[in-house]
């Protein structure tokens, strides 16, 4: 347990380094799979701890880009109002839909989630006013650092420019999140999802209330993805309707399965080599999505349990060779 | 209050509509139906049989009647490719998680349309009207295409065959047997295996000859399979999972209201039809005219 926690925080530090060390274009990159990586852990507390599979994870991290962009753009809030917004919009949302969809079960409840998505993403392509319509939603202004851009004047050490400053503040505000979430999954009341993922009928049995625990999950669940998609409208320089469409939703579920959803930091760790994996092959070819696929079924068919999982299984047959020899 | 000859071409061209949705989302439905799949892949296929439609248009060059066997030779085309899918990776999913189910469908679709293209690249292909229907007439003053009114007409005479081969023939009675119980089926003595691959051509088959049929109506590109899946699935959702009549009726409602829709309220039309979507889910998860899952 303690070496977790030791490991997490040399991954914290090295987070924090990349600006020093790395190139801008790293610090880019390493920023997209911060904010990826919690968006996929807000997905893995439903899909792999409660077992809900959400075909519209997006709905909450599209809702979250729009609250803080709009606040932040249209009436000018700081930074410190508009992005907690984006997790309060989010997780109402989250109340609203999920109040419906933990009714329903297996692909009933998928199909629900991704109706509820998809009417999202038509009110944030139509509402031309409020949401920019179709042409979505640019330039949306990084958060004030004045203070610190003024104090980094005066001590060269600290001359960062405003986008490693945002970086900075990523990476922390992301493991705030992160500890929060570990804390959940850890938590009687993460155990009880997992409960009821195992054997629903069996906890329904000693007493427990399925469904509120359920939407309990997706309301945080939607929460946490609110608050990412907050800090990726930023990151992106705007906010687009398709934050929000199906597409979305599946590429956050594919991060998720990547890296193993059996484990809290699998998600990350697929967030990590899903964009990286991206980056490579896109500079060597157009053909993405087909280099995807192919990943992805080598994956369902040889690696059910992602990276994570993998690992975990090679580990331990090390492990036990070592123990027996 | 626009009038009523106007009223009237909308309903029809929101009824053309719903007929390419129809041969779409009943080879979705039918596949779910039997083989409890939910195909991601689907609409690639109706994709790639617009593709294909288009590039047998190209072999065939000019001569009468070509483009009737482009769409039949690209519906055929993506047929046969749906059985090998169906053999070679399909077989591994039945019984397994949804999620895997759908992930495993969604990467196959990845895969075929970027193959599209790199075969057909990004451009627009499109394919021109048979000349025998090139012509349009007026009806109650509004001027409909004569191909509008075929597909309108050849929607529910694919809906009756298709009721026909599975309540009145043998193998109908197999397929519907096969969604009710696969062990028993099979216990009885049918090829199950080889049922999965016939429906699952059947399948193909009728999203293959939607894609061809709809080339000539809209240009081709590469996205519409995103597109079209989705709709596909607020039809079958709409009307039932599995049930052929629902599928029918889901795309006819899905039709008027998106025709309608951008008629009276037209910033709201998708809304409409995502909501309508939602509202069935919860008040009738198995939609209007479906059967509860066991």
């Amino acid at each position: 347990m303690k070496l977790r926690g030791l490991a997490a925080l040399v991954v914290f530090a090295a987070a924090l380094a990349v600006p020093a060390f790395g190139s801008r274009f790293y610090t880019f990159l390493a920023n997209d799979v911060i904010i990826w990586a919690l968006f996929a852990t807000s997905l893995n507390l439903l899909v792999g701890y409660t077992g809900l599979v959400s075909f519209g994870h997006a709905a909450y991290f599209g809702v979250g880009a729009y609250v803080t962009g709009i606040l932040m753009k249209k009436l000018a809030l700081p930074f410190v109002l508009a992005w907690p917004a984006a997790g309060v919009f989010g997780a109402a949302c989250a109340l609203l839909f999920g109040f419906f969809c933990v009714r329903l079960t297996r692909i009933y409840f998928a199909m629900l989630t991704l109706a509820f998505a998809q009417i999202v993403w038509a009110i944030c392509f139509k509402w031309n006013e409020l949401t920019g319509g179709e042409q979505g939603m640019p330039e949306i202004p990084y958060p004030d650092f004045g203070w610190l851009e003024r104090l980094g004047a005066s001590v060269p050490v600290l001359g960062w420019r405003t986008a490693e400053y945002f970086y900075f503040l990523t990476v922390v505000l992301v493991a705030v999140c992160l500890w929060v979430l570990h804390r959940i999954v850890t938590s009687p009341f993460g155990r009880m999802l997992t409960t009821i993922r195992e054997n629903a009928e069996r906890a329904e049995f000693i007493g427990v209330n399925v469904r509120r625990y359920e939407l309990a999950a997706f309301v945080l669940a939607g929460t946490f993805a609110g608050l990412a998609g907050g800090l990726f409208g930023i990151f992106n320089r705007g906010v687009f309707p398709d934050f929000a469409y199906w597409t979305k939703s599946s590429e956050v579920l594919i991060m998720t399965l990547l890296g193993g959803m059996s484990t809290f930091f699998g998600p990350s760790i697929g967030a990590l080599v899903l964009i990286l994996l991206n980056q490579q092959i896109v500079s060597y070819t157009e053909y993405w999505p087909l280099v995807l696929g192919t990943v992805l079924v080598v994956l369902l068919f040889g690696f059910p349990g992602g990276i994570a999982g993998a690992i975990g299984a090679l580990s331990d047959r090390v492990f036990r060779r070592v123990r027996s020899a | 209050m626009p009038d009523a000859s106007f009223v009237f071409a909308q309903s029809l061209s929101g009824l053309t509509a719903a007929m390419f949705l129809f041969l779409i989302a009943s080879g979705l439905s039918l596949i779910f139906g039997v083989l409890r799949v939910l195909n991601f892949a689907h609409g690639t296929f109706y994709m790639l049989g617009a593709y294909l439609a288009y590039q047998s248009m190209l072999w065939l060059g000019p001569g009468p009647g070509r483009f009737w066997l482009a769409a039949l030779g690209a519906a055929l085309g993506i047929a046969l490719l749906g059985g090998v899918v169906e053999r070679v990776l399909f077989r591994h999913l039945y019984g397994k998680e949804e999620l895997y189910q759908l992930l495993f469908t969604y990467a196959l679709g990845l895969i075929l349309s970027d193959a599209a293209k790199i075969f057909w690249g990004t451009q627009q292909k499109s394919v021109s009207r048979p000349p025998e229907l090139s012509g349009s007439f007026t009806l109650f003053g509004a001027t409909i295409p004569q191909y509008n009114l075929f597909i309108i007409m050849l929607g529910p005479a694919i809906a009756l065959a298709f009721w026909f081969v599975l309540q009145r023939t043998r193998a109908g009675r197999f397929i519907r047997a096969a969604a009710l119980d696969r062990e028993t089926l099979g216990a009885l003595g049918v090829n199950v295996d080889r049922l999965y691959t016939g429906v699952f051509m059947l399948a193909s088959f009728l999203g293959g000859l939607g894609g061809a049929l709809i080339s000539p109506m809209r240009a081709t590109t590469p996205g519409m399979d995103t597109e079209v899946i989705v709709e596909a699935f607020v039809v079958v959702v709409i009307g039932g999972l599995g049930s052929l009549w629902g599928t029918f009726l889901g795309a006819v409602v899905y039709g008027q209201v998106l025709s309608f829709g951008i008629l009276f309220f037209p910033r709201f039309s998708i809304f409409a039809v995502f909501a309508l979507m939602a509202a069935v889910l919860i008040i009738r998860p198995w939609g209007l005219l479906g059967r509860p899952l066991r």
